[in-house]
């Protein structure tokens, strides 16, 4: 075909041309800052991506912008008092961090829990789990472009906060377990409210399920997404849905059952694919088991009285406080000063949504804490985020951020 | 569990602690961590026990708690070191996950970490003043005060 006289032009001007200079071999690094403000960190998280291309080389977070003090305020608080700090660490999980802060100084004071505030710790922890899981899937499909999982999952969390609100007057800030057992007794016809709740919630479960596992877009957009391999996360510190999205069965509820965690029935969800639909397919699952253990504490919840027998801890009576000497003393003593407790040190791991939480507590003898540490699921989890998203693409990095489920409350605390 | 690093072990409430000596962490943790199967690092922290100190007149107390998956097994690891200019060798080596943890201790303590990757504060911005976990740390800090309002 013989060309028309005008491209032979153009080809020989081009050709005039001096010759460019050779591009670099590695083609040009470009740096990209997420955040602190980015809607799909769901709090102050900044990462500095490094980006070849579209692809993720290396990836930076920078923490602390929620930093509140909190393990510094905990030492200016007595012991009871600090109880409603460790609410603020997580915001979705404040049962967990109350349930752990609790059980690590009531091991101190070599308290003995009665086995109905046992039981309903378990029952409240597991509430806060399911609302925990609830938000997260909900955000997270909001992230990926599901829109209607969200409206679905706040309209059963915002059940389970109305429950909460019944049990302590709180819907988040519940501070509802307290040293020496529970802030208040459950109110009157609480068995109804969470029998309500439990016989519709499995139903919803599979309502999740069947909208996103029937949404090829879902699928696409996590099935082998966001690898990271289980020696990297047990080296990094990585804990709870993450670990056993990758096969490891590792659940602190089995495992140093606390609380009496060993006398419910319920499995460990465990998937091998270790991307972030398994991490999506085991935190689903865990929130079917959440509903078992619930529905058991429902069925046998034990009579007896909510809170330990240790005058010198718990507050006395309303009633026995204005008929008896003693009761008004200990009242007085632990309102204005506070209990003492023996000097010592613990650590105390439980399995909060997001993984292993542990409050390290230790005590001069005095009434207020000398020290809390409190070793968060987030700060963990989060170091793992850049084996994560090194060598993915920045569309696919929301995912994977999003299949970690942290919350910045808790990691910088 | 038998170690040179390894000074004192004691248990209390079902937990182990062993008092170890700084000089020979990263020896003691690669000990742990391969003989004993503490493939986990939970976390690393700090004591201070700034102004009683302890027996020996050390100040801090860094704290490492290590857990055992396979054996299910959980153990507290303390080094001792003294108040002025802290210094410990980074266990980064070992595990990874140490870094924020060193980072968090550093961050607020004060406490030196030796051969660590990247020991910059973590938390607190990094012009920060101050350690704000010491005990002589106003809990309000130094910039604003009240004691003259």
């Amino acid at each position: 075909m013989k060309k028309p006289p005008l491209f032979e032009e153009h080809v020989a001007t081009i050709e005039a041309l001096p010759e460019r200079p050779e591009s670099p071999a590695a083609p040009r690094r470009m740096t990209l800052n997420m955040g602190p403000q980015h809607p799909s960190t769901h709090g102050v998280l900044r990462i500095v991506l490094e980006l070849e291309g579209e692809t993720i080389v290396k990836a930076e977070p920078d923490i602390g912008f929620l930093h509140t003090g909190i393990e510094k305020e905990c030492e200016q608080k007595n012991w009871q008092q600090a109880v409603t700090l460790t609410d603020r660490v997580d915001y979705l999980a404040n049962l967990s961090n109350n349930l752990c802060y609790a059980l690590a100084v009531e091991k101190l004071l070599q308290l003995e829990i009665p086995p109905r505030a046992q039981w309903m710790r378990v029952m409240m922890t597991e509430f806060s789990r399911l609302n925990s899981h609830l938000v997260w899937l909900g955000t997270h499909a909001l992230d990926i472009g599901a829109m209607t999982v969200f409206f679905y999952c706040f309209r059963e969390r915002e059940d389970i906060l109305r429950i909460l609100e019944m049990f302590s007057g709180q819907r988040m800030m519940t501070s509802y377990i307290r040293i020496g057992g529970l802030a208040l007794e459950p109110p009157r016809g609480w068995q109804q409210a969470v029998g309500k709740f439990i016989r519709a919630f499995p139903s919803k479960v599979d309502e999740y399920e069947e909208l996103l596992d029937s949404n090829p877009i879902w699928k696409r957009r996590t099935q082998g997404v966001g690898f990271i391999s289980l020696e990297d996360m047990l080296d990094l510190g990585v804990t709870g849905p993450m670990v056993r999205a990758a096969g490891v069965p590792m659940d602190l509820r089995k495992n140093e059952p606390y609380s009496s965690y060993d006398k419910f029935d319920f499995n460990i969800a465990t998937r091998t694919e270790n991307d972030v639909y398994a991490r999506y397919r085991v935190r689903l699952q865990e929130m079917r088991e959440s509903a078992k253990i619930i529905a058991q504490a429902l069925e046998g919840m034990p009579e007896g009285p909510y809170q330990a027998d240790a005058p010198h801890v718990v507050l006395p009576d309303r009633e026995k406080m204005k008929t008896q000497m003693e009761a008004l003393i200990y009242h007085f003593k632990i309102v204005t000063e506070g209990f003492r407790v023996p000097a010592g040190e613990v650590f105390q791991c439980i399995e909060s949504p997001r993984g292993e939480i542990g409050y390290y507590v230790v005590s001069d003898g005095t009434s207020k804490p000398y020290r809390v540490h409190m070793r968060t699921p987030s700060f963990g989890n989060l170091q793992g985020l850049p084996n994560m998203l090194e060598g993915i693409l920045i569309a696919d990095s929301i995912a994977a951020l999003g299949s970690m489920d942290f919350v910045l409350g808790d990691t910088d605390r | 569990m038998n170690h040179p690093a390894i000074l004192e072990t004691t248990e209390a409430f079902g937990e182990t602690t062993l008092i170890a000596e700084p000089s020979q962490i990263v020896d003691l943790c690669r000990y742990l961590k391969d003989s004993e199967k503490f493939i986990r690092l939970s976390a690393v922290t700090a004591v201070d026990w700034h102004p009683a100190l302890m027996k020996d007149g050390a100040r801090f107390e860094v704290v490492y708690h290590l857990h055992s998956i396979e054996r299910n097994r959980r153990l507290r690891l303390k080094c001792r070191l003294s108040g002025n200019d802290p210094e410990i060798e980074s266990v980064t080596s070992v595990w990874r996950g140490a870094n924020w943890y060193e980072r968090e201790v550093y961050d607020m303590f004060g406490i030196r970490f030796r051969n660590h990757p990247n020991l910059v504060r973590i938390l607190m911005p990094v012009d920060w003043e101050g350690y704000p976990l010491r005990k002589d740390y106003p809990v309000h800090g130094y910039k604003y005060g009240y004691g003259n309002e």
